[in-house]
């Protein structure tokens, strides 16, 4: 019997290996880094999620919609009510007058983040062509979302400095953007981010790679803002969960040594 | 019995029958916290959203009603009448016997803000007719008022006075009040 | 004790023996939950029954929750599923629970047809009860495949067109069954919505066919590790406690897997693609289905005929249905076939390198692995399985499963 246990053990490891050789096989893997929310006990580093909203703010929500999010959601992130009213108030969200035309009034907390398109293909259309993707699950809709989004904001080259054999590759001219880890390298999005690009109220140095790393934690929480009742509940449940098979185990014995 | 679990002869040669039934009980209390614990979120799941939740209360800005208007608001998915009252309403209201009421209450408590704040010209209540639920007639200049100059519900013929109250036909109780403030002079926010 | 079996139970409680009386559902719980004489040498591999019938119960309970705040329309469907996840209170944890679900149900539905197919459960008297298994196996990916297109996402767009076109490949109908199926030109809303109304009805007919299976199962009662009959009252143990308690200790280890991904890794098994909203005009570059359904992509695509790739996919489970009578061997159980049983592990290998290959593109060496592999699992079925039973000689039996045991306990 014990055999049999064994090779259900690898019959299962050899599924997980499978399932890491699915997942293992992309173009560029991007830099392993290490990240506040991995792990069973991950949580949001909420200083760098809050600087990470101000560099999509500034700079992302210009071309990139966060639909799926509301501005009543930053309260998670550690903002008062009161700022979350301000940030809201500040943008114009399209509605309708009482007399039934259209017009803009200053957002509430219930209201979702304002398009920076009124719809998809004025989105298309203000872009060469393709709508730049919406932000509010991007971390889980890429495969190793996290640092291949931290990769892809500091993974550009610029021309004059790029191989002959890269370009000869790639077919880049210098009006293109050129990414290490965009698949096929020619990105349409010029590079976003900066040294500087932002200045951080809580004067946080702006570098290009805290930029990055910050506006991931703040995409990141976007995409999973439940990660840390999740991480919770879950820690508790196995637990429970140990006690009940140790319980079961000696039960079962219990049982099984009264075995007629 | 079917429900004994342990056969009998159970308390057989290996043991410690205390032990066992310790055991027994033990895990049988576990399962039963395990099994409440994860009927929780099931039925939890059911409860208003957080979405839902955010649009609970609403603010107004209550500046354009002028004195004798009333407007109609939408709020949790149901009428909220406000009216800005004339002199001759609120007095009416003001002199009512508590004895002639089903549902006594004075026009005072009526007219009161969380915050304690009274104004007699601004009434809010929930237009919803205490007795089934219908949305009683009187906010439109034609609309008929009912006998006591509030309103009256074309159901059953339930009749409400200048303060919303309760005054003949079935309805048990007044039309309720919700709970709001006003948070500058102009401006009430409603739950 | 297995001896009262058969000895109308005797209730104490009035109210229990008024209803029995009249509706015996308790006489019936006692004779097939409770005295119900079950072979006392299984080992853990016949927990998987158990396991996978909670499974099943969770997969609706949790569906049942999610259906009440989902929209199955295509501008609204991905945004629904959105908010469940954010704005639903614990609903992240429904969606997860359900999500990650469907691949362990898999998983303990698996390993119970591994466990079958080792200890030669589908033969006689059992056919029928194998038969009703597999139903529940094609309703199962019945299922999961229409569950998989309600998130409407990149992959459950481009799954479900991929899916449904199997069906052009029938010769003079197929275009017309394939706008049948989709209600339209191409997967739109009425696909959507139908899917919709077929993922919410399937689980209950499967819990109807799990129903039959069990009915199957107790007239001749369980199949053990030996392959061989229970002979008398010594050679079995009353199925509870015995049985319930073990099977309870299992599907807490079980729970105890399923939980660490929902937890800590609920989108391992899924694709990111789906976390990109569906897109007609725009295929993903790599589709892949979800892992259950790797090995059967990996036959479809084998073969370089369409016909022929749809018939050889539907063919790989087609080929479960005959199987009892495929294997010509006189014993069940593979402990007694010294051939066989390395056979049966090399199947297993090979439908793992069939899930490998439907995980990769078919280029290089994946397209003639994956040749390799789908000849192996016919020949497994059809040449090696009849002609292996036919001069395999097994190793000689024990006596009894209570002469086994004791035997075990003593050496």
């Amino acid at each position: 019997m014990r055999r049999f246990i064994a090779s259900g053990a690898i019959a299962l490891s050899a599924l997980a290996i499978g399932a890491v050789a699915i997942a293992a096989e992309t173009e560029v893997h991007p830099p392993h880094k290490h990240w506040h929310f991995q792990g069973p006990f991950g949580t949001y580093d909420r200083a760098a999620a809050q600087r990470g909203f101000q560099v999509y703010k500034e700079v992302c929500s210009a071309c990139h919609s966060l639909s799926l999010l509301a501005y009543r959601n930053l309260m998670d992130l550690g903002l008062s009510e009161n700022a979350v009213k301000a940030i809201a108030a500040d943008v114009q969200i399209p509605d309708l007058s009482d007399d039934g035309q259209p017009a803009d009034r200053p957002g509430r907390p219930s209201d979702r983040f304002k398009k920076p398109f009124a719809n998809e293909l004025a989105a298309a259309a203000a872009n060469g062509g393709k709508a730049p993707p919406d932000l509010s699950v991007i971390i889980k809709a890429r495969e190793d979302g996290p640092n291949y989004v931290h990769a892809l904001l500091t993974g550009y080259v610029p021309f004059d400095k790029l191989t002959p054999a890269q370009i000869k590759e790639t077919g880049v001219t210098k009006d293109d953007n050129y990414n290490t880890f965009f698949p096929g390298h020619r990105i349409a999005m010029p590079p976003p981010l900066a040294d500087d690009k932002v200045t951080y109220v809580d004067g946080t140095k702006a570098t290009l790679d805290q930029e990055a790393s910050d506006v991931v934690e703040f995409l990141a929480w976007a995409s999973e803002p439940h990660l840390e009742d999740r991480n919770r509940t879950g820690v508790r449940v196995i637990l429970f969960l140990l006690a009940m098979a140790g319980l079961m185990y000696a039960v079962k014995r219990q049982v099984w040594a009264d075995k007629p | 019995m079917a429900s004994s679990s342990i056969p009998a002869g159970a308390h057989g040669a290996s043991g410690d029958p205390t032990r066992r039934d310790f055991l027994m009980v033990a895990t049988g209390a576990m399962a039963a916290i395990g099994v409440a614990a994860t009927a929780w979120p099931f039925i939890n799941n059911l409860n208003p959203a957080a979405d839902t939740l955010a649009l609970s209360s609403i603010e107004l800005n209550i500046a354009p009603i002028k004195v004798g208007q009333a407007i109609t608001v939408k709020w949790r998915g149901k009428p909220v009448f406000i009216r800005h009252r004339t002199e001759k309403e609120i007095k009416e209201a003001e002199a009512v016997k508590m004895s002639e009421l089903p549902d006594p209450q004075t026009d005072n408590a009526r007219v009161t803000d969380t915050a304690k704040k009274v104004r007699p010209e601004w009434l809010i209540i929930v237009g919803v007719c205490t007795h089934l639920g219908c949305v009683p007639l009187g906010q439109n200049p034609g609309d008929p008022k009912g006998e006591y100059d509030g309103w009256f519900c074309p159901c059953h013929g339930s009749q409400y006075d200048s303060s919303g109250r309760i005054r003949k036909g079935p309805a048990p109780k007044n039309l309720a009040v919700p709970d709001y403030l006003f948070t500058t002079d102009t401006i009430v926010k409603i739950g | 004790m297995a001896s009262s079996h058969g000895a109308p139970p005797v209730f104490n409680n009035r109210v229990i023996a008024w209803i029995d009386h009249r509706l015996p559902i308790f006489s019936y719980l006692e004779k097939e939950y409770h005295t119900f004489p079950t072979p006392r040498n299984f080992n853990y591999f016949w927990n998987f029954g158990a396991i996978a019938t909670v499974m099943l119960v969770l997969m609706i309970a949790t569906g049942i929750v999610l259906a009440t705040n989902y929209t199955p329309h295509v501008t609204m469907a991905f945004d629904s599923v959105e908010r469940i996840m954010r704005d639903v209170p614990q609903g992240w944890l429904m969606r997860y629970l359900h999500m990650t679900g469907a691949s362990f149900f898999f998983i303990a539905v698996y390993i119970h047809i591994f466990r079958g197919l080792y200890y030669g459960s589908y033969k006689a008297p059992r056919e029928l009860l194998w038969i009703l298994g597999v139903i529940i196996l094609l309703l199962m990916m019945a299922t999961a495949f229409m569950g998989y297109v309600l998130p409407w996402g990149q992959m459950s767009f481009w799954g479900a067109t991929v899916i449904t076109s199997l069906f052009s490949a029938i010769p003079v109908v197929g275009d017309s069954i394939t706008t049948w199926l989709w209600g339209g030109f191409a997967i739109d809303n009425p696909t959507l919505n139908r899917f919709y109304a077929l993922h919410y009805l399937l689980p209950f007919v499967i819990v109807a066919v799990v129903a039959l299976h069990v009915v199957a199962l107790h007239v001749h009662g369980s199949n053990n590790p030996l392959g061989i009959d229970v002979k008398g009252p010594q050679d079995t143990v009353p199925f509870h406690p015995y049985y319930t308690m073990k099977d309870g200790f299992g599907v807490i280890l079980f729970l105890i897997v399923y939980c660490c991904f929902v937890f800590f890794a609920p989108d391992y098994l899924g694709d990111a693609a789906n976390y990109i909203p569906a897109n007609p005009l725009v295929t993903p570059t790599h589709i892949v289905p979800e892992w259950y359904f790797l090995p059967f992509y990996a036959i479809l695509r084998a073969i370089p005929d369409k016909l022929g790739g749809v018939l050889a996919m539907f063919g790989s489970i087609g080929v479960l249905f005959v199987l009892p009578w495929l294997d010509t061997s006189r014993v069940r159980s593979c402990s007694f076939r010294p051939i066989y049983k390395w056979f049966v592990g090399l199947l297993v290998i090979d439908l793992f390198v069939l899930g490998w290959c439907g995980a990769n593109p078919p280029e290089g060496f994946f397209v003639p692995l994956s040749r390799v592999a789908t000849i192996y699992y016919f020949f497994h079925f059809l040449v090696l399985l009849p002609v292996l039973g036919k001069i395999e000689r097994p190793l000689p039996l024990p006596p009894s499963i209570a002469d086994a045991v004791l035997k075990k306990k003593a050496g």
